[in-house]
């Protein structure tokens, strides 16, 4: 870097603080890592309002494109930008390969503990994982005791949340096995940054994500029923008032593959079809992102219609795959979730290589009492809730919320768990015309069909807000293009 | 082709076809108020309202701006150009997969335009110009519609809702006018005579085409046989049905079903009404009734459709 550019970059850098969270672009001492030089260098390059123009002209781009996320509770307008920041977040080769293989092994060991639990249970026998916990989830599902899915694949789309530590290491946050949704963020957050920084990007060497939706259809083929050559391959959505719609459209339309709502199907001698204007034709495969509770009324809440009367019993049958599997939300308790290390251990023989976030299970007397003392330096969070809701920061918490949040979790001891409040890293977003740390997670999407496939990439989110710890985008989240280096 | 997706897109084109034919001849109403002889002003209004298919949808009350104005913004009218924009946009919003971006943002932008304040504080200062703005818009669309989408059975669908709801449209205009063509009160009204004329042409954007073929000598004969029976002109009835049966069997050589026995009869009877009969014979038999049926097939073969393509019966699905 020459010394005329460093002005530059500190004037836009300013009173940017480094403390005790790692930081994704700069040591501790405040030098640029590696990865991220070249990046500092053409920021330093730019002209001044140059940043400026350039975020404009991104967000023009979203809302031509119409990408976009609904928000519950409102009339009209309902519809709102996903909030992107400019700034790419690197992870090198290496680092990625650890996140590859750590992901790889814990999709494989939970995909194995499903399969366990809804046939022999011998993790429950072995007493590896206490029974009543499982029987106890919420999204455990009796009905699939003793049910064969196809090739014993229960979750063919994962996305986990990681972060990282002040350490510099990825842990497992939580792993999302009903039915993840972001992946259309991170290709249209891909396609803007080819846009908006074409040379920097060519210079870097970033690996492509741009094959996701053949790779997700590939996957989806692969599951299909026997003797169907030719599956028909379906995306169910719960329609146009949900949140995710924009991404429901988006994969159907990437894939080319029809979008269907439960009205759109029947069911007829356990046969799943559609209604189309040549007459009903047979569906195969239903990339389902319909909750279990809302997909059949006749087995799941009965006052549900976004689903399909039938599609259970034909799911039996073995004439129609659909994936997720059904009670696939017992392995991302937040309470079994504890338990992941001992199954890659139990399934696997090895040891976890991406780590959990040390967990304190609110059913056990001790740690109980433990998190009880201490809540106001822990977070609590409601084990079959996602998206950010039914959750306690205890640093950032009144003492009133303390005391209800007690008086929950002592009605209701299993339904939470509390983790130490993390230290995760930051990134540098551009807010007004500053760069100012914002804290990440990363969420890679996994496929599970032949064989575990991630594409080199992920969404990482951002709180946008400053020193919040919430990345959920229904919570003021916003998200970034992450780079993936070939070497 | 998903049946919920071409019910979505057959409606999306139907209510912009819709809203397009409203704003029309309320334009043209408001001009030809602005002349005080011939009918009265609120003599007009109603045959706007009946010629839109509705003879209650906004009273009279002398107010000529905010009636107008109801029928241009008011959400809870079912006449309104918004009431029609919101559901064609809610039709493609669910059909987002199917319909091209440009398609999208076009309707989208005029959903936007109408809910703007904007455009309303427009419309109290010039309420032609802010009528033509719309125009525009539904116009922008209609083209890219035809330009950015695949021609493939969607598009078939899109057609048929248009030349459905148009056809329908100028039946029922036709209809309407029909009582004040052919009975004009006296000869020395003959200047305000011209102008209903003009008038009812224009309604069917159909003033400049009609002087092409037959001079600008306004006859009600000739604009009866123009609006119904020329094969060219795109807002002519015979046209609408040359395309609603050309709809029909691309919709087949797309992949859908074949049409059922039922329907072919239906749009075959329609163009054969249309296509072999003279202006003359029309005007010598029942012309009120002749309209009359035509509207009745309309509805005929739309139900059809629905029926057929749409909501079957899942039994008579499994037994073919």
């Amino acid at each position: 870097m020459s010394t005329g550019n460093t002005v530059e970059l500190e004037t836009l850098f300013g009173d940017y603080p480094l403390d005790r969270a790692f930081d994704e672009m700069r040591e501790a001492g405040g030098e640029v890592r590696p990865q991220y030089r070249a990046l500092a260098e053409t920021l330093a390059g730019l002209p001044p309002d140059e940043l400026q123009r350039r975020k404009q002209s991104a967000d023009l781009s979203f809302l031509t494109q119409g990408i976009t996320f609904t928000v519950y509770g409102r009339d009209e307008g309902t519809e709102r930008i996903f909030p992107y920041d400019l700034l790419p977040r690197i992870i090198t080769a290496q680092e990625w390969d650890r996140i590859e293989r750590g992901l790889t092994q814990r999709i494989t060991a939970l995909n194995l503990f499903l399969r366990d639990v809804y046939s022999d249970a011998k993790i429950l026998n072995d007493r590896i994982i206490p029974r009543e916990l499982v029987y106890s989830c919420k999204h455990y599902r009796r009905q699939m005791r003793g049910l064969q899915v196809p090739r014993n694949v229960y979750i063919s789309v994962v996305g986990s949340d990681l972060l990282r530590l002040n350490t510099g290491e990825f842990v497992v946050l939580e792993d999302n096995l009903r039915v993840p949704s972001g992946v259309s963020y991170m290709l249209t957050n891909r396609r803007v940054m080819k846009r908006t920084f074409p040379q920097l990007f060519h210079s870097y060497g970033v690996r492509p994500i741009e094959h996701y939706s053949q790779l997700l259809l590939a996957t989806l083929r692969s599951l299909a029923p026997e003797g169907r050559p030719e599956p028909n391959i379906v995306l169910l959505t719960p329609g146009v008032f949900n949140s995710a719609y924009f991404e429901h459209t988006y994969l159907a339309r990437q894939m080319g593959i029809d979008l269907v709502e439960g009205r759109d199907l029947v069911t007829h001698d356990n046969v799943v079809y559609m209604r189309t204007t040549d007459g009903l034709k047979r569906v195969d495969v239903i990339y389902r992102r319909v909750d279990d509770d809302f997909s059949d009324p006749l087995i799941f809440r009965g006052d549900s219609s976004l689903g399909c009367a039938g599609l259970f019993n034909a799911y039996r049958a073995g004439n129609v795959t659909v994936t997720n599997a059904f009670g696939t939300g017992l392995a991302d308790d937040k309470a079994v979730y504890a338990y992941v290390p001992d199954m890659i251990r139990y399934y696997l023989n090895e040891d976890a290589i991406l780590p959990n976030v040390k967990t304190f299970l609110l059913g056990e007397e001790k740690q109980r009492q433990h998190v009880l003392e201490n809540l106001e330096k822990l977070v609590v969070k409601a084990v079959g809730e996602s998206g950010g809701y039914g959750m306690l920061i205890g640093p950032q918490s009144t003492a009133k919320q303390r005391e209800e949040f007690a008086r929950q979790i002592e009605a209701n001891p299993r339904n939470y768990i509390a983790q130490p409040t993390l230290d995760f890293s930051r990134a540098p977003c551009l807010i007004g015309d500053r760069l100012e740390p914002r804290h990440v997670d990363l969420r890679p999407y996994i496929l599970f069909g032949d064989k575990v496939n991630i594409v080199p990439g992920g969404l990482t989110r951002v709180a946008l807000e400053k020193g919040s710890l919430v990345v959920n985008s229904s919570q003021g989240g916003g998200s970034k293009d992450t780079w993936i280096l070939e070497q | 082709m998903l049946s919920r997706v071409a019910d979505s897109l057959y409606w999306m084109s139907r209510y912009v076809e819709r809203a397009e034919n409203t704003v029309r001849q309320l334009d043209v109403t408001m001009s030809l108020m602005l002349d005080t002889g011939g009918a009265s002003a609120e003599a007009r209004w109603k045959r706007l309202m009946a010629s839109l298919g509705k003879p209650d949808g906004v009273p009279w009350t002398s107010d000529l701006e905010s009636m107008a104005s109801a029928l241009v913004f008011d959400n809870t009218n079912h006449l309104s150009v918004t009431h029609s924009l919101n559901g064609a946009r809610e039709n493609a919003r669910q059909v987002r997969e199917e319909i091209s971006s440009e398609q999208w943002q076009r309707l989208n932008r005029l959903f936007h335009h109408m809910h703007s304040p904007q455009t309303q504080t427009q419309f109290r200062s010039s309420i032609n110009e802010a009528l033509a703005g719309v125009l525009d818009g539904i116009h922008l669309f209609q083209g890219v519609s035809d330009t950015t989408m695949i021609h493939g059975q969607g598009w078939q669908f899109i057609r048929l809702g248009r030349y459905l709801e148009r056809a329908y449209a100028t039946a029922t205009l036709l209809e309407v006018f029909q009582p004040d063509l052919f009975h004009p009160q006296g000869r020395e009204q003959s200047g305000y005579q011209y102008l209903e004329l003009v008038g009812l042409l224009r309604c069917c954007t159909s003033f400049e085409a009609y002087c092409q073929v037959y001079t600008a000598e306004l006859s009600p004969d000739r604009i009866l046989e123009f609006l119904l029976l020329n094969r060219d002109f795109p807002h002519a009835i015979r046209y609408c049905a040359d395309g609603i049966r050309h709809a029909v069997e691309s919709v087949q050589r797309t992949g859908g079903r074949r049409p059922p026995e039922e329907l072919v009869a239906v749009i075959g009877r329609l163009h054969a009404m249309l296509g072999y009969t003279t202006v003359g014979e029309i005007l010598a038999g029942n012309a009120a009734g002749f309209l009359h049926t035509i509207r009745e097939q309309c509805m005929r073969i739309h139900e059809l459709i629905y029926r057929y393509y749409v909501h079957y019966s899942i039994q008579s699905a499994l037994a073919i």
